[in-house]
């Protein structure tokens, strides 16, 4: 399949619904890659003996040989390569900033560019994912086809016997030990999953009526659809993992009742969910949303689907979001769907130094978001309780600052009033408040989050961390990777 | 897990009190604290106060008052029933042991006088915070009030409590005083009776309570139990932020209880009423009958 250069095809576009068509509905953006196209992005790759793309994965994906299975058409076989190291690959192949990650190490990408390999992910996911319902569909109908067929046959070819999450295997002389596992977002579901592979009784705690943490109430359904979360955590549930709902640790339980009760472990990755506000006059002023309530009525509620849904959202006409990362553009994109007439976002520097993927700025602009760069939001500006403007200083860029990019600093003019009557700060998030109630006794650092070695240990013996509670607000990936290696942290110490 | 009704009743007209097994929840409750519940699949969270519980028994309760279309459902769910989702213990227990912070710069001190103030559903808090300060030891005056007789609550449960005085008060002279909360607990103040205050109900009730434990003559130490606009109640969505001393605050995991002659009344009022359309077109729809209920 490796071929020169001459012959090789160009990285195959993701097709996607029209702009103007989707900015009116939640229908997700990225349509996904057809077999034709997937088999000849597949064939792009180089095959290196040694892929960098996987050094370039948090969870260290088998990205080369999911993609050489992939390129021979062998589907069943490239679904296990692809699972065997990452629990949720269709939510990895829509949320990964992978430009920054797995691509941006691809041979291919240093004269060119780099293989599509998020894509590739994402239509092997999706494949797997069809492939488990149609065989819930004809085993229901009475039809003879032999559940986890493919799957078995797939493992035998490449010798993959924990991904059948044959959890004896592993572990089948000793008793079963239990591990709880704290927060269902990335890091929690992915160090469930690795944890149950690896032969333990996992529960996983989730303080909210719904699973998937900022995956459920934080990332909307046109970047990646309920149902696409719903079946991975379904095929999690499969493999033997336990969810308990509204299941406040902190509250209900903490760490030390759980160990007590027979838990030989506990892992919290219960992320960075405490909104973060301006601190500036007129953020109390009805109309102003943190993104993360914004996104929650939305995404967690369904408050656009309000009154079939009993939670209520209210919007303006002209909708203004501060802040630059990608859930200002999540949040800009769904105010667009609850059909606001205007909506920009106000960032202090320009659209270069803006922390979001370039896709979804790139998806924001095309949809109709304004980006209104280098202005500074100074005040709240309202009336009888409610907003009615942002008043902004504009900017101009200065010499670079600690973080290598250019500070932004007064260019001098006038301040002036952006009129709006919906404004959403979406400036960042702090660690979640409940963990320090929950995990007496564990090391904090000045701003909450735990403290923890590479591998997730923290100050208490068994007790283990992972994700945005660790680092602050990452990456979903970045979670998964810390889950992953607390899971096998976790392992290695019960065995020891 | 499954949060089966016990027992569903009328108190008064319009009031009920919803009886429900949540045994992990149950086991840590504690006076002034909360629970969110979602009474069906595709119900909004709504925070409620317990007004009792039993750890052994596994049950906690709840007082409300039907205004809205999850109070209207929930008015109409009958024992053996199941609400869909519990969520608590949630905000901080009202404090009651000796030393406890009471306010932004007062601390309970041994003998301290305590008056409990509720009005309306607020009633529903007030018992157990006073059973709470009763059983800790503490000498304690409640002052519940009502529009009229009909409307007032917890009585006898009030009445078997060892309290200093229990003080009625209605709007229309049914029963008790006539008059506002305000008049007996004025008295009380000026009068040198009790040390420290603690008042729950509506939010303009609670503003002029506040006044008046703030205007006689040394100003009272008091708490206010608040009730802002939540979504998750664990801390993540900002909604129910509120400035109390210039600070912002957040009512689900920095409350419910603040010192109330910090709390900026006329902006906890202002955000209460964001939504008050939005809440009359679900009750609307609900009576047409699209409730997910029945």
């Amino acid at each position: 399949m490796a071929k020169n250069a001459a012959e090789r095809a160009p990285r195959q576009p993701m097709p996607e619904r029209d702009a103007q068509e989707r900015a009116r509905t939640f229908d997700e953006v990225a349509l996904g890659y057809s077999a034709e196209t997937a088999r000849i992005e597949a064939e792009r790759c180089l095959q290196c003996k040694k892929p960098p793309c996987e050094n370039g994965c948090p969870v260290e994906v088998r990205i080369r040989d999911f993609i050489a299975a992939l390129a021979e058409g062998d589907l069943p076989a490239a679904s296990v390569a692809l699972k065997e190291r990452n629990a949720l690959p269709a939510v990895c192949g829509r949320v990964c900033p992978q430009e920054t990650q797995c691509e941006a190490q691809c041979v291919l990408g240093r004269k060119g560019e780099p293989v599509a390999i998020g894509r590739l992910e994402r239509y092997v996911a999706d494949w797997d994912r069809d492939e488990h319902t149609r065989r819930r569909l004809s085993s229901s109908c009475g039809a003879t086809i032999r559940a986890h067929d493919h799957e078995q046959v797939a493992a035998r070819q490449i010798g993959l016997h924990s991904c059948l999450h044959d959890a004896s295997s592993t572990r089948s002389t000793e008793a079963v030990l239990a591990v709880a596992v704290v927060g269902s977002g990335p890091a929690g579901l992915t160090c469930a999953a690795e944890l149950t592979q690896l032969g333990y009784d996992v529960t996983v705690f989730e303080a909210m009526h719904a699973l998937g943490g900022v995956l459920a109430y934080g990332i909307p359904a046109f970047r990646l659809p309920n149902d696409i979360l719903e079946d991975e955590i379904d095929s999690l549930r499969r493999a033997g993992v336990k969810f308990e709902l509204n299941a406040l640790v902190g509250r209900i339980t903490d760490a030390e009742e759980l160990l007590a009760g027979g838990f030989a472990a506990v892992f919290f990755g219960t992320g960075a969910g405490l909104p973060t506000f301006l601190g500036i006059e007129g953020e109390n002023f009805n109309g102003v949303y943190s993104a993360n309530e914004f996104l929650t009525r939305i995404n967690l509620m369904h408050a656009h689907r309000f009154p079939a849904y009993d939670t209520p959202i209210w919007q303006g006409r002209e909708v203004v979001v501060i802040g630059g990362g990608n859930v200002a553009m999540d949040a800009a994109r769904c105010a667009l769907r609850m059909r606001a007439e205007r909506v920009s976002i106000v960032y202090r520097r320009t659209v270069e130094e803006m922390p979001a993927r370039v896709e979804e700025i790139h998806h924001a602009c095309e949809e109709g978001v304004a980006m209104r760069e280098l202005c500074a939001p100074l005040r709240i500006v309202g009336s009888q309780g409610w907003c009615t403007g942002l008043e902004v200083q504009s900017m101009q860029l200065g010499e670079p600052d600690e973080s290598g990019r250019r500070r932004p600093e007064s260019d001098g003019s006038e301040p002036f009033v952006i009129p709006c009557d919906t404004i959403i700060t979406a400036v960042g998030t702090g660690a979640n408040v409940l963990t320090r109630e929950a995990t007496s006794g564990v090391e904090l650092n000045k701003w909450g989050y735990v403290v923890t070695d590479e591998d997730g240990r923290t100050s208490h013996p068994r007790i283990y961390a992972g994700g945005d509670i660790v680092t602050g607000a990452a990456t979903v990936i970045l979670a998964m990777g810390a889950g992953k290696k607390a899971a096998h942290a976790i392992n290695t110490d019960l065995n020891t | 897990m499954s949060y089966r009704i016990l027992e569903n009743k009328a108190l008064a007209s319009g009031i009920f009190e919803m009886t429900v097994e949540a045994p992990a929840v149950a086991r840590k409750a504690h006076a002034g604290q909360f629970f969110i519940v979602r009474a069906c699949e595709h119900g909004e969270r709504v925070p409620f106060t317990f007004s009792d519980w039993s750890a052994d028994e596994g049950w906690i309760r709840f007082i409300f008052m039907r205004v809205g279309k999850t109070t209207h459902l929930l008015s109409h769910m009958t024992a053996g029933e199941s609400v869909q989702d519990i969520a608590g213990p949630l905000g901080h227990p009202t404090p009651v042991a000796v030393g406890k912070p009471w306010g932004a710069d007062t601390s309970i001190a041994e003998g301290d006088r305590l008056v409990v103030v509720g009005g309306g559903v607020g009633t529903a808090v007030a018992y157990p915070v006073a059973r709470a300060a009763v059983e800790a030891g503490t000498r304690v005056t409640v002052i519940v009030g009502a529009r009229t007789s009909e409307l007032l609550i917890l009585q006898r449960e009030l009445a078997a409590l060892d309290l200093e005085e229990l003080i009625v008060v209605t709007d229309d002279g049914s029963a008790g005083r006539t008059g506002l909360v305000t008049e007996p607990l004025r008295e009380l103040c000026e009068a040198g009776a009790v040390d420290r205050a603690f008042v729950v109900g509506p939010a303009i009730m609670m503003r002029f309570a506040a006044a008046t434990t703030a205007e006689c003559g040394t100003t009272l130490p008091t708490l206010a139990s608040l009730n802002p606009i939540m979504i998750d109640g664990t801390g993540m969505c900002g909604a129910c932020r509120i400035q109390v001393g210039g600070v912002t605050k957040f009512g689900c995991v920095d409350g419910p209880d603040f010192d109330a002659h910090l709390v900026d009344w006329e902006e906890l009022a202002t955000r209460q009423r964001v939504y008050l359309d939005y809440e009359q077109i679900a009750a609307t729809e609900y009576e047409r009958g699209c409730g997910c209920h029945g």
